[in-house]
């Protein structure tokens, strides 16, 4: 199968090792990986802002780059919400609103594609440890993803995988949200941390980025020991 | 403050103002997000209502056994008596127990044959044709039939006509319910059905209260009180 | 503490928000005390059958209710003034406290006893009163503590969940000269005893109203402690003060609504008392008021009900399940929003009754995690309505510098090899920005601040994307020229 990845910019430019990881567990799997290099960013900041005129002309960029894809799979369920959830609404009346309903039947966030598109839940992967795993809200509430992520991690060769009581909440990043309101932001991120130390975890784990950029903002000023990795990392490992 | 005519309470208000402004407002649709399930004759989703709520069971057995066990957590007293005369022996026994000493109850079939059984040396005070608040409120006990008692949640459903009217059931601190087994309902919709069938002829009573429990609060710090401000005993007393 | 309206509403949430979400001891009162509800909540609602279709079908017949509000607010008002109710139709707050007002002058009333109402809150009409001379004390627990405290509610289904007992204890030994105690029973007798008295003494009582059931003609009040069923029963003159929302079409929608309103606010299965009223005492009748008010308030609803987009917001039902999921609500607490209504549902409805330039912020303080739409019993779109209000309050006057920004912002992100030498020049960035670190010229310093700011790559994910496939295709050659 050809595979269109949809790295978002701050995968791309914080966490390329996710993205790179993705390409590893695809290409093993026997699919090849594509990555059309005009992609740049969903657009998402100034839709959550209320700038949807900007939005759209960032969204619409990305309607043209991923034209031609068969499938595409986002790292981040938030950017793949994005397009699979909120372009539908961003362009609906607009000339465009074609082209982003089809964008968004063929988007998928990572864990989904694996084990409801390919049907894999088994990706061979070895990691030793014992981990908890975050949902990120968008993936969780706007795309439905929860099983999937955890189907794949119990296949994860000396993966000891606990829940936390928290695992629902929001780590408190939201975008735009964690620099305009960062006290109200910070606290969510205390609760949500709070919760991942009490499961004795040495690793979080989330399928997506943006989270695990708050999460580990948090735990590294104040805790340190708990790492955090995204779930293609994990799954890439041998 | 100078009451302006809009305000006065013998005007209505902006009545035709604001029905203007509906009309207006509703003019473009609103798109229906959650579709319900209808039944093919186009029929309101009430008919369903049943299918989704916690399972009530299918016979009277496991009908009454979910009362009773509701009744349980809602920290109802249920006792089931063989006749009016034994569920008398229990209210004469907490009476005892709680150094009663007046009783407010109503006439009624039920009401009245406990009423028979109960010792003289317990005072009534009768609702019926109206009462004295303040004797209301130092009665020990309120007496009542009711109109139906709901399997689903564990309620008592009383109305004005059926139960001594708004208050009796709420004022005094410990409310006793006298009632016929066969006037358990399943549930809610069960009990509304039957509330307009009964009522078709003259309107639904002027006051219907589903009561479920002793009154409660979990007001300070969630934890549950109960006797917040109504009854903080409930009883109900099951005749055959 | 009121929302003071001289203060910008913005800039009082701004510094409310900070010091609140500093505030440890109160979040964990807060937390504690919604950990019980979520128990509960999760036991109640895994007892439902079918959740998802209940919930559809109780979306369903709010939907109908609010698309034809003036077909059943008549109907409602037919029904019920047939039986000797009045009905009084407010445009806005100052109409319906006038109304209430010259009623108790005119009824001569001195005393009054009001179980909870938000429409009261919305429309400060205990101020009011009290302003005018009369006496009035709310009843609720919750409500006569926190008139007590001289607060507004916390929070408009638990009013004073943020106060631990010995708070309330300590409130109470102030303002009734009662002795202390530890004990939340022995707290809740002593309001009890308080406020028996006020039931018969008071001649007037002013409730809110959970629905207006419109083929029946009655109002319908959830409950949990009976004062409400007091207030409505005892004094000669009642007055059910309640928004033109809360419409239902059928009485036999309460056998949906009722469960699910007590599931989804306290996850109890019913609430201790659900009652229906039709009017003031009927002929033959031993009890009840003499006279039964209703005022239907409108005060900008009818502005909410003219955006389709956003309608929906008025079909919520007060269950408060979105305030006690919400993580911004558990953080900055109750007060801070500064509004009648808290939490998700509040920021979604206030800009439309309030302004929504001046409370617009309120959208923007949300990660939009959606816990409130997922938990919703009715089903509203609740945090894709603060994207709209986000959007909207933006088309109508956007901010400068914001402009500017995503203007900036959408001109790299249109322009891919200005983006992708953006991303080669990001790690040089970094490493001047020791430099500037903790310093006001830090451009991230508002992250920085709390939490740590990850180092950019050394090299971009499409640079190595671009070395491997190169590697790759090498490899492939090579594996075809053996062959």
């Amino acid at each position: 199968m050809r595979i269109t990845l949809f790295v978002p910019c701050f995968i791309d430019s914080l966490y390329p090792n996710v993205a790179m990881s993705m390409v590893k567990i695809f290409e093993q799997l026997g699919h090849s990986v594509e990555f059309p290099e005009n992609q740049t960013c969903c657009g998402q900041p100034p839709f959550n802002s209320g700038y949807w005129e900007e939005a759209r002309s960032v969204a619409s960029k990305q309607l043209e780059a991923f034209k031609n894809a068969d499938c595409i799979v986002s790292g981040s369920g938030s950017c793949g919400a994005m397009f699979k959830v909120f372009y539908p609404e961003l362009f609906h009346g607009h000339a465009l609103e074609a082209e982003a309903k089809a964008l968004s039947a063929k988007t998928w966030e990572f864990s989904e594609f694996l084990v409801n598109k390919l049907n894999v839940s088994d990706v061979g992967a070895r990691f030793e440890g014992r981990a908890t795993f975050h949902d990120g809200c968008h993936g969780l509430r706007e795309l439905g993803t929860k099983e999937a992520p955890r189907t794949l991690l119990r296949a994860v060769k000396g993966l000891e995988l606990v829940e936390m009581g928290e695992a629902e909440s929001c780590c408190g990043f939201g975008g735009t949200f964690a620099v305009k309101y960062p006290q109200i932001s910070t606290a969510m991120a205390e609760v949500k941390c709070t919760s991942i130390c009490e499961t004795k975890a040495d690793y979080v784990i989330s399928n997506d980025s943006s989270c695990l950029m708050q999460i580990s903002g948090w735990l590294n000023r104040n805790v340190g020991s708990v790492k955090c990795m995204h779930l293609a990392e994990v799954l890439a490992a041998r | 403050m100078i009451a302006t005519s809009n305000s006065s309470t013998s005007s209505n208000g902006d009545r035709t103002q604001i029905l203007a402004k509906i009309r207006e407002a509703l003019r473009e649709e609103a798109p229906l997000k959650h579709p319900a399930e209808r039944s093919a004759g186009g029929e309101p989703t009430t008919a369903h209502f049943r299918e989704w709520l916690p399972p009530v069971g299918s016979s009277a057995e496991e009908r009454f056994a979910l009362f009773a066990r509701l009744s349980e957590t809602l920290k109802t007293e249920l006792h089931v008596c063989t006749d009016a005369a034994q569920a008398a022996a229990v209210i004469a026994s907490i009476a005892e127990q709680c150094e009663w000493k007046t009783v407010a109850l109503h006439h009624g079939e039920l009401t009245d044959a406990v009423d028979r059984a109960l010792p003289t040396s317990l005072n009534r005070v009768w609702v019926d044709n109206g009462y004295d608040k303040e004797v209301l409120e130092a009665c020990d006990a309120g007496l009542s039939e009711c109109e139906l008692l709901v399997a689903q949640t564990g309620s008592v459903c009383v109305t004005g006509p059926s139960s001594g009217g708004r208050v009796l059931s709420v004022l005094p601190p410990h409310h006793l319910v006298v009632a016929r087994r066969s006037q358990l309902v399943t549930d809610l919709t069960e009990a509304y059905a039957s509330l307009a069938t009964k009522y078709r002829e003259t309107g639904y009573p002027s006051m219907i209260s589903f009561i479920t429990g002793p009154s409660r609060t979990g007001d300070i710090e969630r934890i549950l009180v109960l006797g917040a401000h109504g009854p903080k005993r409930l009883t109900v007393l099951l005749l055959p | 503490m009121q929302a003071t309206d001289e203060a910008p509403p913005s800039s009082q949430f701004h510094s409310d928000a900070d010091r609140s979400a500093n505030d440890g001891p109160r979040r964990a009162a807060v937390y504690r005390a919604l950990s019980n509800y979520k128990t509960a909540r999760d036991r109640t609602g895994a007892t439902f059958t079918d959740w998802k279709s209940a919930r559809a079908a109780a979306s369903t017949i709010k939907h109908e209710a609010v698309n034809n509000l003036d077909k059943y607010l008549e109907q409602f008002e037919r029904n019920f003034t047939a039986r000797g109710g009045k009905v009084f139709w407010a445009n806005d707050s100052r109409q319906a406290r006038d109304y209430i007002l010259n009623l108790a002058k005119e009824k001569n009333v001195k005393a009054i006893v009001k179980s909870k109402a938000m429409t009261g809150e919305e429309i400060h009409l205990n101020e009011a009163l009290v302003a005018e001379g009369f006496g009035v004390v709310e009843s609720d627990l919750g409500e006569f503590i926190q008139q007590l405290k001289g607060e507004a509610p916390y929070h408009f289904v638990f009013p004073c969940m943020h106060l631990r007992r010995d708070e309330i204890s300590d409130l109470f030994n102030r303002e009734l000269g009662t002795a202390k105690t530890n004990s939340p029973e022995e707290l809740t007798m002593i309001a009890r005893k308080v406020l028996r008295r006020t039931y018969i003494e008071a001649d007037m009582g002013i409730s809110g109203g959970n629905f207006i059931v419109a083929d029946a003609g009655m109002i319908s009040i959830t409950e949990n402690e009976g004062n409400a069923r007091l207030t409505v029963g005892v004094p000669r003159i009642h007055v059910a003060l309640v928004g033109i929302e809360k419409v239902v079409p059928r009485l036999g929608d309460l056998a949906l609504l009722l469960p699910m309103l007590a599931t989804a606010g306290t996850g109890q299965h019913l609430t201790g008392y659900n009652s229906m009223y039709g009017g003031p005492r009927q002929p033959g009748e031993n009890d009840g008021p003499e006279e039964f008010h209703v005022v239907l308030l409108d005060n900008h609803r009818t502005r909410l009900l003219a955006d389709p987009e956003q309608r929906d917001a008025l079909h919520c039902i007060r269950c408060g399940a979105c305030l006690n999921v919400c993580p911004i609500f558990k953080n900055i607490g109750g007060h801070t929003y500064g509004t009648t209504y808290q939490g998700p549902i509040g920021s979604v409805i206030t800009p439309h009754f309030r302004g929504l330039q001046d409370w617009k912020h309120l959208s923007g303080a949300s990660s939009l995690c959606g816990a409130c739409t997922e938990t919703c019993p009715v089903g509203i779109d609740i945090h894709h309505h603060l994207l709209r209000n986000r959007r909207n309050a933006v088309t109508q006057k956007p901010t400068p510098l914001e402009n500017l920004m995503w203007k900036a912002f959408s001109f790299l992100m249109r322009r891919p090899r200005l983006y992708s030498f953006a991303t080669k020049v990001a790690p040089l960035a970094a490493k001047l920005h020791p430099l500037v670190q903790g310093t006001l010229a830090d451009p991230v310093r508002v992250w920085t601040d709390t939490r740590d700011f990850p180092e950019p790559a050394a090299e971009s994910f499409r640079t190595q994307f671009k070395r491997h496939q190169s590697t790759r295709a090498s490899q492939t050659e090579s594996t075809n020229t053996t062959r």
